[in-house]
């Protein structure tokens, strides 16, 4: 436990990711802290310089993922009493993602796949047919609520050791929201979804092994709607070859 | 570095080995009841087309499953370019092959 007043031993990535370094800073300690505000903190009174992102403070917007004593969390809603180490934090920018500077990283790679794995609706109707009613008791609809509440953060993509050994794994958020679209009863093209899992960066490089599951701060299981491609994937190769 | 295709060759070679392997199991504990001696194993195997089809099947789904499975390895190891690669799965395909082969052929040729 930290007492009030104590300060916090900080360890935060400064510069680039080749020539930069674990800077450190000391940060009051307070009740009810999180990992951005000890960041904030930092850049309002230590280092104006100090580059990171974050935006909602919520948990909503999935800006403000960093690593923090090695894990990657949402650090808007992580709370430092969960994740002090004695009392140090170290403190870096999200894994597997290219550094822009100190915290901030380059989330194109990231949103580049969500695109090329078809993680986007294929739409079937125009805006001048009725809506279309949706049953939400269906297997279907319940596999594709089983992942809408994704918030982009890029936590799932940072733990998973397949996207750090093959760069071109379109890893578990993009995959996950794949199969959301897939199971969408409004959408028109499953079979351009699953082309798009099928290459050498798809759904059948995952290994199972479910760092994105445990570490997604929405609970969500991306590693169980990579199972539910995989399937599907199977299912269509029979069809194809009859 | 696993598209569709390799990913059902090697489920579909893992479907293959796991019958073969409980029949091989299966065939040892029957046939060690009464010792177990080489010249009582090359007497069933020698000259038998049945017992080179099954041990050949299962070298065959051997190589191809262990080959993609060290592709697998090989690639997030060390990260080849997809030639150097594909060039290094075959070879190692085929040497699981060569040996499997040979050591089927020892005790099924009579
Ligand atoms: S289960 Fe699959 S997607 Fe999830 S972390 Fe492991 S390899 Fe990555
Ligand atoms: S699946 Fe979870 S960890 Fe991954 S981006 Fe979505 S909310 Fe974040
Ligand atoms: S700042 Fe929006 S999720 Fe953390």
């Amino acid at each position: 436990m930290v007492t009030e007043k104590e300060n916090l031993d900080v360890f935060v990535w400064r510069g680039l990711a080749e020539t930069g370094r674990f800077e450190r800073y000391e940060v009051p300690a307070q009740d009810s802290q999180t990992i951005l505000d000890v960041v904030s903190w930092i850049q309002q009174n230590l280092d104006a310089t100090l580059a990171y992102r974050f935006a909602c403070r919520v948990g909503m917007c999935g800006s403000c993922a960093m690593m923090v004593n090695g894990e990657p969390r949402w650090t808007c809603r992580t709370h430092v009493r969960k994740v002090l180490r004695g009392n140090q934090l170290k403190i870096a920018p999200l894994r597997n993602l290219p550094v822009i500077r100190d915290l901030a990283t380059d989330m194109d790679p990231f949103f580049d796949k969500w695109v090329a794995a078809e993680g986007h609706h294929h739409p079937t109707r125009t805006r001048d047919d009725a809506i279309e009613a949706l049953d939400p008791q269906s297997p279907e609809r319940r596999a594709a609520n089983a992942g809408i509440e994704c918030i982009n953060c890029a936590v799932c993509y940072a733990a998973c050791d397949t996207v750090a050994n093959n760069p071109d794994f379109l890893g578990p958020a993009a995959l996950q929201r794949a199969w959301t679209v897939h199971n969408d009863a409004r959408d028109g093209d499953q079979p351009a979804i699953l082309e798009a899992v099928s290459g050498k960066g798809g759904c059948h490089n995952c290994h199972s092994q479910g760092s994105c599951a445990q570490y997604c701060p929405n609970d969500l299981n991306p590693m169980t709607a990579i199972a539910g491609l995989k399937r599907a994937s199977v299912k269509s190769f029979f069809k194809r070859e009859r | 570095m696993l598209d569709a295709r390799l990913y059902m060759l090697q489920r579909i070679t893992a479907l293959i080995m796991a019958p073969l392997a409980l029949g091989h199991i299966a065939v040892m504990i029957y046939a060690i009841q009464g010792g177990l001696s080489a010249a009582e194993i090359l007497s069933r195997t020698q000259g038998s087309l049945f017992w080179f089809a099954f041990y050949g099947l299962f070298v065959l789904a051997v190589s191809v499953h262990g080959a993609i499975g060290l592709r697998v390895i090989i690639y997030e190891t060390f990260g080849m370019r997809a030639l150097l690669l594909n060039g290094l799965s075959w070879i190692i395909g085929a040497i699981f092959l060569l040996t499997g082969m040979r050591a089927v052929l020892a005790v099924t040729l009579s």
